[in-house]
């Protein structure tokens, strides 16, 4: 298991209950001993978590039975079955699960991690960051605030939004909301791609009187100068810019040939989570190249179903095409409120409830979607990385309390899916 | 479905005029194509993204997104929007006679 991370853990220790010890060695490597709870990330720059609750040691988060190799990767050798650590030794493997990730590489924007970096132009999406932006943020004076996506695929596509949500309520609660500018610059042609839920969260920006420049492909960032100028040569000022740096795989994915595409990510089948660069090679969470989201959730939901076709993988029968895309997301709105979406590869964000027609109002702000947001912190350590199911949770998209007729395209409840 | 006539042949496209079937697509259309999208002529350099994104399609399925383009095609991100200003992914696309890349999520 490359990787000790959400998608890593859950996936170990759940393969650790459903095979027993003397048939199969589970060992997990991992480049360092500290698991850090992303969604946390978000609430770091406006003093809503403390950074150190956020992480936790990787080696206390599996089941008995379970190793934890800490090194860093160097290449796999996937004609030998292998994998290269960094400091020469290697671990031969039967299964090899890839789960190392995505990772961030500002250094590819011109400019990005040039002169203002860190002190004009920062980013959340790491613990460094977050906790440069609290400070920058608590002595911001008031003027432009640009929270800008560089090109997708990021890790969670809603954060930037819920970023921006966020700041309108901390600058209203320190009383200074009319002398900050507030924007949101995206390559997209919408706040969001999927059709309502564009329409909800951009009259949400609205609301919030957060201007949007859409289809803004970030060529350049003058942390100087305080200017992001785009490929087709159009400019956004800032004083302050919170950007979401270009993610790409990690550096071992491109050191092993045939394993990975041209961003570092890992090719995959988006139903069963085998690799396409070899049978006996799985790919879980943020690592993969499936179109489903990076996020949390959809590692969590992928890893029942990655589990049972290692587990099939190993006996030798055929897997079970049962992965639907689904990913499930609170989107904090401020104000103590958050809006709830779910969907999968078939079905996009509608309105209605969660998990049924009893729960949480689905893409609709709410309080009791704030404190399910709240809630979620706990689950993620106790109920998501030891592999367990949250209760009323499937795997796979419910659609008893969904609106399907709300949205446009298709919408059709997704087939049940046999083993193909 | 609309429908389009390039190079005299009569071909289906989508609303926003992507070909709906990339077979129907020949060389020939593509100067007609760009021409519609301001793009006076095409040159060498236009060529070579053309014939990659077509490459790409007919290998995975889709289009590459600009920033993969970028990475694989032998022309810089820079050079691909002086090629195709309005957005090289979806323009070269349309060109190519492909569908609009995937968008990611």
């Amino acid at each position: 298991m490359l990787g000790g991370g959400t998608g890593g853990t859950l996936a170990a220790n759940r393969l650790r209950r459903l095979l027993d010890a003397g048939s199969v060695e589970i060992v997990v490597v991992d480049g360092d001993d500290e698991h850090l709870y992303q969604p946390g990330l978000l609430f770091v720059p406006f003093g809503l978590a403390r950074p150190a609750g956020l992480v936790r040691p990787r080696r206390e988060q599996f089941r008995p039975g379970v190793l934890f190799r800490c090194a860093a990767v160097d290449r796999v050798d996937l004609e030998a079955d292998r994998v290269w650590l960094s400091d020469g030794s290697s671990l031969a493997y039967d299964v090899l699960v890839v789960a190392t990730g995505a990772r961030l590489v500002p250094e590819e924007t011109e400019g990005l991690t040039g002169p203002g970096w860190m002190e004009k132009v920062f980013t959340f999406y790491s613990l460094e960051g977050a906790v440069g932006l609290q400070a920058a943020l608590s002595r911001f004076a008031g003027g432009r605030l640009v929270v800008g996506v560089v090109d997708m695929p990021i890790k969670c596509p809603v954060a930037p939004l819920e970023f921006c949500f966020l700041a309108d309520w901390y600058f209203r609660r320190r009383k200074m909301r009319d002398r900050v500018e507030l924007t949101f610059v995206t390559p997209l042609d919408g706040a969001f791609t999927k059709a309502v839920c564009n329409r909800e969260l951009s009259g949400l920006l609205d609301d919030k009187g957060v201007s949007l420049v859409t289809e803004f492909n970030t060529g350049e960032v003058d942390g100087q100068a305080g200017r992001l100028t785009s490929f087709d040569g159009r400019e956004v000022g800032f004083d302050l810019a919170v950007m979401i740096p270009l993610h790409g795989g990690q550096a071992y994915v491109d050191r092993s040939p045939g394993l990975g595409d041209a961003l570092g990510f890992v090719p995959a089948d988006e139903r069963t989570l085998q690799s396409k660069a070899k049978p006996n090679v799985f790919v879980i969470g943020d690592a993969a190249d499936i179109p489903a989201s990076k996020a949390g959730s959809v590692a969590h939901f992928e890893g029942e179903i990655l589990v049972r076709n290692i587990v099939r993988y190993l006996a030798g029968e055929p897997l079970d095409a049962a992965f639907d895309g689904h990913t499930n997301c609170f989107i904090e709105s401020g104000f103590g409120k958050a809006l709830l979406i779910d969907f999968n590869y078939d079905t996009e964000p509608v309105t209605g409830r969660f998990p049924g027609r009893v729960g949480l109002p689905l893409l609709r702000q709410s309080r009791l979607n704030h404190l399910g947001k709240l809630a979620f912190a706990w689950l993620y350590w106790h109920v998501l990385l030891p592999g367990r199911q949250i209760p009323a949770v499937p795997s796979q998209m419910p659609t008893a309390g969904k609106r399907l007729h709300a949205a446009n395209g298709a919408t059709s409840p997704p087939e049940n899916r046999e083993a193909r | 479905m609309p429908t389009a006539t390039y190079a005299g042949t009569e071909v289906t496209v989508n609303d926003d005029g992507f070909f709906t079937d990339p077979a129907q697509w020949t060389e020939d259309m593509a100067p007609q194509i760009a021409r519609q999208e301001s793009i006076a002529e095409l040159t060498d350099r236009h060529w070579q993204v053309i014939k990659f994104m077509r490459h790409e399609y007919e290998t995975k399925g889709t289009g590459p997104t600009v920033r993969v383009l970028g990475k694989t095609s032998g022309v810089s991100i820079k050079e691909l929007y002086q090629l195709f200003p309005k957005g090289p992914a979806k323009i070269a696309a349309k060109i190519a006679g492909i569908p609009k890349p995937r968008g990611c999520i």
